[in-house]
């Protein structure tokens, strides 16, 4: 069998993650079954579940990429609107229509990608922010007023697109979670990873070394806004309900918080801070009028004392540390035996 | 002058279509001429030098033949083919790579992924092989690393394959960018100042390399260096330039007693020593 370079067969690793994952989900499940876990926390650890593929998904074109999207809360609307809209129409079982709305919202949320993505990637520089910038409010506007227009409803605009099927749980978003994660892992250990990372470094570099940059850029765009969508269709299906007004230039930046603060191109990073900034507010709700003062003496302290953010770009590897952990305990055993004779 | 449509050194593969030409090659920056009439052959194999005064236009000829500036005049060829409407990466897979004078490595990376990222475009594997880690990822992954390797041990850097490329020392660093080069798998490498700030010994041991490199990989190679003993010693011709305009072309010997060169290095004379 192949061994990674700390020795534990590749396989074996694998099913070791697996394995602490679904026994993290039956622990969640149980917990939520046998009453400990009130609906409430339910509600919370599902809108986990949404921010931490908001956060990471934003990270691969922040952290990883280099660029600095400014609009990702309209992918994130684009998805969950279209998933909605579906998911509300289609006569399908809930079984069968959840993925699918779900990769639909994935994939409006990738086109509208493509289409600011080409324009704004092809050239060098900061153009990504302002045209993303600019692509989240016109989102946010058009799925107001857009019924006016259509002459027949749609979005529901200001009025909210309500009684939209409650599919999200629990089991499934972090399994989601999972989905996103292992992708945006394995893309980034791989030489497309390693193109879109020699983008961040150096652009003229990478492509003196033969890297097709727009391609790369894009590909790395378009797949953030792919799981932004992806995590919309997650968010109509928990909330139920969509009005434009959540999808606002705020949720935007609230998701670069999260970003910023666990570490760009750390993915860890991204899921600590998302998990901690979707907590944290629903602790301190009494104050929540100061939320956005918080975010930002939050985010100045950490830019004056860890500017790389909380884990840098320090990525976590289970692996790695079993691997340690064996080595640790291999060289033990070893001194123990030569200790004896 | 010597015949535009010869190379320096013709004797050496004069069969094969040189690595480069530059016929009429030129750029304005503004009311700027930063080079012109630029009229240069390097044939197959052959090391040659590009030398002059500072600001004299030798990085710019660097970035028109790698496309990071597009030519206001004249053309070039790369192994006989237009290099009209070719991009950066494009330029790089016809054949042609190139170190920088500001090193731009990917500092962040470890000198293995810089190395890998050189390699870009010879390992073949798709997003969904990568994404379900298919046996074919892992079969590529493994080759080119093997290979990044080889290319690193020309330089006995192997050992240093999982350290930052950003915490290398200077000399470390260009040796790293000539490697990341080499990994494009060029027909022609462009070295811009290889040498600066390297000490003696290190630059005594770079003069070696860059002919092992070239006997290695039967490359041509083409160097800006301002070390007169490494432009002297490794180079079989030389292009010297001032003002953006070639003033001299030939051997080391010739270039050392051409009265233009001496003219513009030392002044003119009487000014020489003002
Ligand atoms: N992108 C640019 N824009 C304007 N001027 C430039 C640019 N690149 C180079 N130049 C000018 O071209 C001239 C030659 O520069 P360069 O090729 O870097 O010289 P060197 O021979 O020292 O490498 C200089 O006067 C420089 O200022
Ligand atoms: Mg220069």
């Amino acid at each position: 069998m192949v061994k990674n370079k700390k020795g534990i067969p590749r396989l074996l690793a694998y099913a070791i993650n697996a394995l602490l994952f679904f026994v993290f989900l039956g622990i969640l499940n149980s917990l939520i079954a046998s009453g400990i876990f009130s609906s409430y926390y339910v509600k919370i650890l599902m809108l986990i579940a949404i921010n931490i593929i908001l956060a990471v998904s934003l990270n691969l074109a922040t952290g990883f990429l280099g660029q600095l999207p400014l609009g990702h809360a309209g992918f994130m609307a684009v998805g969950a609107y279209a998933s909605a809209i579906f998911m509300k129409a289609t006569p399908l079982p809930n079984f069968v229509a959840f993925p699918i709305g779900l990769i639909l919202g994935g994939l409006v949320a990738a086109v509208f990608g493509f289409i600011i993505g080409i324009p704004a990637l092809r050239l060098r520089g900061d153009y990504l922010a302002i045209i993303t910038l600019g692509f989240g409010e016109i989102i946010r506007v058009v799925l107001l007023n857009i019924d006016s227009v259509l002459g027949f409803n749609f979005t529901y605009g200001a009025s909210s697109l309500k009684n939209i099927p409650k599919t999200t749980t629990v089991t499934n978003a972090f399994i989601c979670v999972s989905i996103v994660l292992i992708i945006i892992h394995t893309t980034i250990k791989s030489k497309h990873g390693r193109a879109v990372l020699s983008i961040r470094e150096n652009e003229i570099a990478a492509e003196s070394c033969g890297v097709n940059t727009t391609y790369y850029k894009t590909m790395a765009f378009v797949m953030s806004a792919f799981f932004a969508g992806m995590a919309g269709s997650l968010y109509a299906g928990y909330v139920g309900i969509l009005n434009p007004s959540g999808f606002a230039f705020m949720k935007s930046i609230e998701i670069l918080v999260m970003v910023v603060l666990g570490g760009m191109g750390s993915m860890i990073g991204s899921v600590i801070s998302a998990t901690a900034l979707t907590v944290l507010p629903e602790l301190l709700r009494s104050f929540s009028e100061y939320r956005m003062v918080a975010y930002s003496l939050l985010l100045i302290i950490v830019m004056i004392f860890k500017p790389s953010g909380l884990m840098g770009t320090y990525d976590f590897s289970l692996s790695r540390i079993i691997g340690k952990c064996g080595d640790k305990i291999s060289s033990h055993l070893r001194k123990g035996k030569e200790g004896r004779r | 002058m010597k015949d535009i449509n010869q190379a320096i050194i013709p004797e050496r593969d004069k069969d094969k279509t040189p690595a480069i030409e530059c016929i009429g090659l030129g750029i304005d920056f503004g009311g700027l001429t930063a080079v012109d009439n630029f009229n240069f052959t390097l044939g197959r194999t052959e090391i040659a030098g590009l030398i002059g005064p500072n600001g004299a236009g030798k990085t710019t000829v660097f970035n028109l033949l790698t496309k990071v500036y597009q030519p206001t005049r004249g053309k070039m060829l790369l192994l006989g083919k237009d290099t009209k409407d070719l991009t950066i990466a494009q330029a790089n897979r016809a054949g042609i790579a190139r170190t920088f004078q500001n090193i731009r490595l990917f500092k962040d990376l470890s000198v293995m992924d810089n190395v890998l990222i050189g390699l870009h475009n010879e390992i073949r594997y798709s997003l969904a092989e990568a994404i379900i880690r298919l046996p074919s990822f892992w079969r590529a992954e493994k080759v080119a690393r093997e290979r990044a390797l080889d290319l690193l041990s020309i330089f006995d850097m192997a050992d240093m394959a999982e350290k930052q490329a950003g915490s290398l020392p200077y000399g470390a660093q260009r040796r790293l960018e000539i490697v990341r080069a080499l990994a494009t798998n060029p027909t022609l490498l462009l070295l811009d100042e290889p040498a600066a700030g390297m000490n003696p010994s290190e630059t005594g041991e770079l003069m070696e390399n860059i002919r092992k490199i070239r006997d290695m990989f039967q490359i041509s190679i083409l160097l800006i260096e301002h070390d007169m003993n490494l432009v002297m010693g490794i180079c079989e011709g030389i292009a010297v330039l001032n003002y953006g305009r070639i003033i001299a072309k030939g051997t080391p010997d010739e270039i050392k007693s051409d009265p233009n060169v001496i003219e513009a290095y030392l002044g003119k004379k009487g000014n020489a020593n003002a």
